[in-house]
């Protein structure tokens, strides 16, 4: 196979002020063939991508294609080279159809709609896409978005596409249909990069791997003569084991009963449609679902921050046994009830904790209230604060440091901390993993487990199902806005959660699956 | 595959954000845009009015502070009171603008505030004791401010209703108000005459010392409200992230009106100051268009009184010193609103020194494989 | 009387039509120019330099003066000063990422500061009795009428009897309209202001749109002024005789939904209120005074009303308000 070098880096390296988020990269791609980008998170992956396709500019080091050292200085150099990026976090304007989209910004003489989308059903039906080019984008599912980014870059004829994270949001069948379609563009010459910090996705997909720890390049190998261990070995740095440390629950008595919640949102429409479920002292329960199922609104609805329009949410108090109404309620009366309810949100900065106060002053958040002076206590959130820096290795110049200004792991162990420090009974937790290095990762999931054994009702929401079925007792399968399934997380599978995530959806949309 | 592509070049320069820059530095960049901006306005102003160096300077300095040095210092005190209304309304602002609240209707909260001063001076003056006029004098003014900051707040609060347009199109209502007023009580001359009862008393034959401690006692109080006390927690709470406040227990509705019956009720204190304490009698330009330099004093001063102080101080003295130099050439004193708005945007514009650094190209090395 | 009372609304609503388009424009990309009050002053006062100055030239003799340059001076003047305010603020928002509402706040405060002080110096210059300064023969030529109006009765009075000035603001924001929502330029300048990282990543240049946007809104907002000052005001000029139409143009533009088309009926509504009060039968000096609120009351109860909708294609641009900056992490 004579192999034509796509794409090449040699020593580069950028900075975000004093962060090195890659360092002297070197890093060569080939047309007809699929290259993953491995590292953690926070190994400079995406970084790294955002590079060639125009986002970011290095400090230093040269980019090559096809042999010829470039510059590519915005995104408009980047499609001149044709090279196209998938952003984990779509580029798509919301109120825009998916044709207008896809044009968006391409300079082709006379703008007519029309014309364009002739030629995008064209590309659909080559690669073997379903998509409805008049349709918004506020009104389309994740997969159905991640489909016109896709259909974006090849409708501008791009030959080297990069996607970051594409599966981060798939259900198990979509991702084996996305891989499908790479396997094709591949055979048809197109040079692809996925960046990934997934293992399983890397060995099934990719023709060689690449690996970056820390910003800096580790090495390359061929997919075929490398395995799970070596992989992980050369992106964590040391040899670690990848097992969560599962107990069995005991002692389980009810904690929370939630009976037929309906809950619509700003137009109308169920979000959530009859959800109910039970969670147990001493076990975690898993949600499972894909990305905007209605996840969030269940777990806002819990803590008081959802209109119901009807449904029953009821807490039994393991002290008294008495069962307590939790609906309409808001969170300070649940809280004024005695009701320890830790709630750890998925928008951390922008609901957990405030991004430009202090660790301190983010710690008063649930406590500030007490006592009756009308100014604030600090030394008691002080004391917490350094508590939680010491025992959760949180690393920070102070406790008077903005949260904003940490990484997201540090982040994400203040929040958890505070939220633990507590002393919870119910603590619900919103994928805590989210843009976490294996080592916080882990962390994140022993505090868990930790609860859990000290007869804590967990619920816990996540992304990636490897981790829910390693972690979790019970999973909860949400589809749409309803439960579709409550599963025991120790005898079942991937694919069967993965069935039950898309179960709601239309019927009969699973076939012309080449 | 080669194709017919453009060659690239690095853009000549980039901006790249900046780490934290300390405190001392972002103030030291700050002062130098200040010193910067004063030479510019003398240098203008010099040319305007055609006088060297020296003499604009001069000038501007005994516009603002008089003969204090001859022991005369009824030019300082005129200063004095000038900074102590605009810093007032100013800090009127702070509370709503840490909320991200934007109060553009301190121009109507204090018009309101002074037709109720007016109102009891006319109606209870020669009613009421000295002290119990005062009383209902500032009782009143307070409501009246308060309830002109409340109604844009509850709107906000209910349907997230616009709060820059509702406040502005109230300072409007409130001048045709007044205008009405006026009219009717002026017996259709549009002026009152000024007002002899409850007036505020002068200290030390000193008509103005009253406002100034009234204003300084404010300071400090906004100070430690926005810093130590629960409430200005939740002030800022809100004002990062309402989901954050939600998702704590505030009650963000509450917090909005809360702070703007503050907020209104300050505008309202001053219009009191501006009635009872300066002119005595009321007209549509009773405020004269600080409400809007206070938007712009309460953001350069950020959040915090003390520097809101300073800031206040700067474009006072710009305001007077430069309506002297133009006076002196037989210049509009319009000028000033010139110089100050140049002023003001120097220093917004320095901000982007402060938290951006700009990258110029390098020369390519050529070594390395 | 009603065709009078039309034909008023009209008169009046026309800087609020040319304000708003502007600041529509302006909005589309994003920015949420509050400096448009600021920016109609120097607008109107630019026009009157440059025609104060080519009637000085003309030796202020009617007959000496072109039609052509006596309309087209002003205009240019207008043009170029209402865009270079446009300049400062996109300098200071796009370039140095300053605070959207501070900046167009300090500009209004800076440019009334420079419309009176020009118009104050003028003044002085002629050595008028009164506080203002006329322009009469300019505005001669600015409200020429279509030469068939009168033949028509009231409906030609109705439509063909303003200046032309009043059909031009029309004009404009008909082809803002098209150009928004029928061409390429328009996509991609939403598409600015909706989400400029979507923008910038499909290669759109971000800084370049929201600039032009920024200053060609000003120059149409500046028309405003002009037209305020040599069609409504017949050329006389006067400091702070503007007032408030600035602001009414911005609370118009929540009015209309961010469409140009809604603009020019929600401007002419507006002219209308403005002017009800002398419509009125029987009022008291004091009670117009009162009156002369109506415009302000409506403006917040639209404000609120629009507040109360939340259809999704109703809402202002995604990103109305916030700076872009390409490498923000």
């Amino acid at each position: 196979m004579n192999k034509q070098p796509a794409i090449e880096f040699k020593n580069i390296t950028k900075r975000f002020g004093k962060v090195v988020a890659n360092k002297n990269v070197n890093l060569t791609a080939y047309r007809g063939e699929i290259l993953s980008v491995l590292g953690e998170n926070g190994s400079g992956k995406t970084t790294l991508m955002n590079m060639i396709s125009g986002i970011y500019f290095p400090d230093e080091g040269q980019i090559f294609i096809d042999g010829k050292e470039v510059v590519i200085a915005s995104p408009k150099d980047a499609f001149d080279y044709k090279i196209g990026m998938i952003h984990q976090h779509f580029k798509l304007v919301d109120v825009f159809s998916a044709a207008e989209n896809i044009v968006l910004g391409i300079e082709d003489g006379k703008y007519n709609l029309k014309n364009s989308t002739e030629e995008i059903k064209k590309i659909t039906s080559q690669y073997g896409f379903e998509l409805v080019p008049d349709k918004k984008i506020y009104t389309m599912s994740v997969s159905e978005k991640q489909t016109v980014e896709i259909i974006k870059v090849l409708y501008r004829g791009a030959d080297i596409l990069i996607l970051d994270e594409p599966t981060a949001v798939l259900t198990p069948q979509e991702t084996e249909k996305l891989f499908n379609v790479l396997r094709r563009m591949r055979d048809n010459g197109k040079c692809i990069i996925i960046i990934t910090h997934k293992l399983h996705e890397v060995l099934s997909l990719s023709d060689r791997v690449a690996v970056l720890r820390k910003g800096e390049y580790v090495g390359t190998v061929n997919t075929k003569e490398t395995n799970e261990s070596q992989l992980t070995e050369m992106m964590v740095g040391k040899k670690i084991s990848l097992n969560i440390q599962r107990s069995e629950p005991k002692n389980t008595v009810e904690r929370l009963k939630i009976n037929n919640l309906i809950c619509k949102n700003r137009e109308g429409a169920n979000v959530l449609e009859n959800v109910s479920f039970t969670a147990k002292s001493g076990e975690i329960l898993g949600i499972a679902g894909i990305a905007g199922s209605g996840q969030r609104e269940l777990l806002e609805a819990i803590a008081g921050l959802q209109h119901l329009a009807s449904g029953e949410i009821t807490y039994i108090d393991p002290k008294t046994n008495e069962e307590e109404n939790l609906r309409d309620k808001t969170p300070l009366q649940i809280r004024e009830m005695g009701v320890r309810l830790s709630f750890v949100p998925e928008d951390r900065l922008g609901m957990g904790l405030v991004g430009n106060m202090d660790i301190v002053d983010n710690m008063m958040l649930r406590s500030y209230r007490k006592g009756k002076s009308m100014f604030l206590e600090r030394k008691q959130p002080k004391n917490l604060a350094e508590d939680i820096i010491s025992r959760l290795e949180v690393v920070t110049p102070s406790a008077n440091t903005p949260v904003r200004r940490l990484s997201g792991g540090n982040v994400q162990k203040v929040l958890v901390g505070r939220e633990i420090a507590a002393a919870p009974t119910v603590l619900m937790a919103a994928y805590p993993v989210r843009g976490l290095d294996i080592n916080s990762s882990y962390t994140i999931y022993n505090l868990l487990n930790e609860q859990k054994e000290n007869g804590v009702a967990v619920i816990f929401v996540g992304e990636d199902l490897d981790v829910l079925l390693e972690l979790c007792d019970r999973i909860l399968v949400i589809g749409s806005g309803r439960v579709t399934g409550i599963v025991d997380a120790r005898n079942t599978t991937k694919e069967e959660v993965g069935l039950l995530m898309t179960k709601s959806q239309e019927e009969g949309k699973e076939n012309n699956n080449g | 595959m080669a194709k017919n592509i453009k060659t690239h070049s690095e853009p000549l320069f980039r901006i790249v954000k900046r780490d934290e820059l300390s405190p001392l530095k972002a103030w030291l960049i700050r002062i130098a845009t200040i010193v910067i901006a004063f030479l510019l306005v003398g240098i203008l102003s010099m040319i305007v009015s055609k006088k060297d160096f020296g003499q604009t300077y001069q000038i501007m300095f005994r516009g603002v502070f008089g003969r204090v040095f001859e022991g005369k210092p009824a030019m300082l005190w005129k200063y004095l009171q000038e900074i102590a209304i605009l810093l007032s309304l100013a800090l009127a602002l702070t509370p709503a603008f840490k909320m991200k609240f934007w109060n553009c209707g301190a121009e109507g909260q204090a018009l309101i505030g002074g037709l109720a001063s007016i109102y009891c001076m006319i109606e209870f003056g020669d009613k009421l004791p000295y002290g119990v006029l005062i009383l209902v004098i500032a009782v009143t003014s307070i409501l009246a401010g308060a309830i002109w900051g409340i109604i844009p707040a509850i709107f906000k609060a209910i349907f997230n209703t616009n709060e820059t347009l509702f406040t502005l199109m109230m300072n409007y209502i409130a001048t045709q108000i007044i205008a009405y007023y006026v009219y009717v009580e002026g017996g259709g001359s549009n002026v009152i005459n000024p007002v002899k009862a409850g007036n505020f008393p002068s200290v030390a034959g000193n008509d103005y010392f009253v406002n100034i401690i009234i204003v300084a006692v404010i300071t400090v109080l906004m100070y430690i409200y926005l810093k130590y006390s629960k409430q200005g927690y939740e002030i800022s709470v809100v004002g990062e992230s309402q989901n954050t406040a939600r998702y704590v227990g505030i009650n963000v509705k509450k917090v909005i009106i809360r702070t703007m019956i503050i907020s209104g009720a300050l505008c309202g204190v001053t219009g009191m100051l501006l009635v009872a304490g300066t002119d005595h009698s009321i007209n549509t330009n009773l405020v004269g268009g600080q409400g809007f330099t206070a938007i712009l004093m309460s953001w350069l001063g950020q959040f915090n009184p003390f520097i809101m102080a300073i800031m206040t101080a700067l474009v006072v003295f710009l305001r007077i010193g430069v309506a002297k130099v133009a006076d002196t050439a037989y210049l509009n004193s319009s000028f000033s609103e010139i110089m100050v708005g140049l002023v003001i945007l120097m220093l917004v514009g320095c901000e982007f020194f402060i938290q951006y650094s700009i990258k110029f190209r390098k020369n390519k090395k050529e070594d390395k494989a | 009387m009603i065709v009078q009372f039309i034909c008023r609304a009209i008169l009046l609503g026309t800087p609020l039509l040319y304000g708003s388009t502007g600041e529509i424009v302006t909005e589309k990309s994003g920015h949420l120019n509050l400096g448009i009050p600021g920016i109609m002053y120097v607008g109107a006062i630019s026009g009157v330099v440059g025609s104060f100055l080519y009637e000085n030239a003309c030796g202020n003799d009617i007959a000496n003066m072109s039609a052509i340059l006596a309309i087209l001076i002003p205009l240019l003047c207008t043009i170029i000063g209402a865009s270079l305010m446009g300049l400062i603020y996109s300098f200071l928002t796009v370039t140095l990422h300053a605070n959207q509402n501070v900046t167009g706040l300090a500009l209004t405060t800076f440019g009334v500061g420079l419309g009176n002080f020009l118009g104050a110096s003028l003044i002085n210059i002629t050595k008028s009795e009164l506080p203002s300064i006329a322009l009469t023969k300019t505005s001669s030529f600015f409200a020429t009428k279509l030469p068939f109006a009168d033949k028509l009765g009231w409906v030609g009075e109705l439509l063909f009897s303003h200046d032309f000035l009043t059909y031009f603001a029309i004009i404009i924001a008909i082809i803002v309209a098209f150009v928004l929502n029928k061409t390429r330029v328009g996509l991609n300048l939403r598409a600015v202001g909706e989400n400029p990282a979507t923008a910038d990543a499909a290669g759109i240049n971000v800084t370049k749109y929201r600039y032009v946007s920024t200053c060609i809104g000003s120059a149409i907002a500046g028309l405003g002024g002009l037209q305020y000052v040599f069609a409504y005001a017949s050329g006389v000029w006067s400091n702070n005789a503007f007032g408030d139409r600035g602001w009414m143009a911005i609370a118009l533009v929540i009015f209309a939904l961010w469409k140009p088309s809604m603009a020019i009926i929600g401007s002419f509504l507006f002219g209308a209120l403005c002017n009800a009060n002398n419509y009125i039968q029987g009022l008291g000096t004091e009670t117009q005074e009162l009156f002369k609120m109506l415009p302000y009351v409506v403006t917040i109860i639209v404000l609120v009303i629009t507040s109360m909708r939340k259809k999704r294609e109703h809402q202002p641009p995604a990103s109305l308000g916030i700076n872009y900056f390409r490498e923000e992490r």
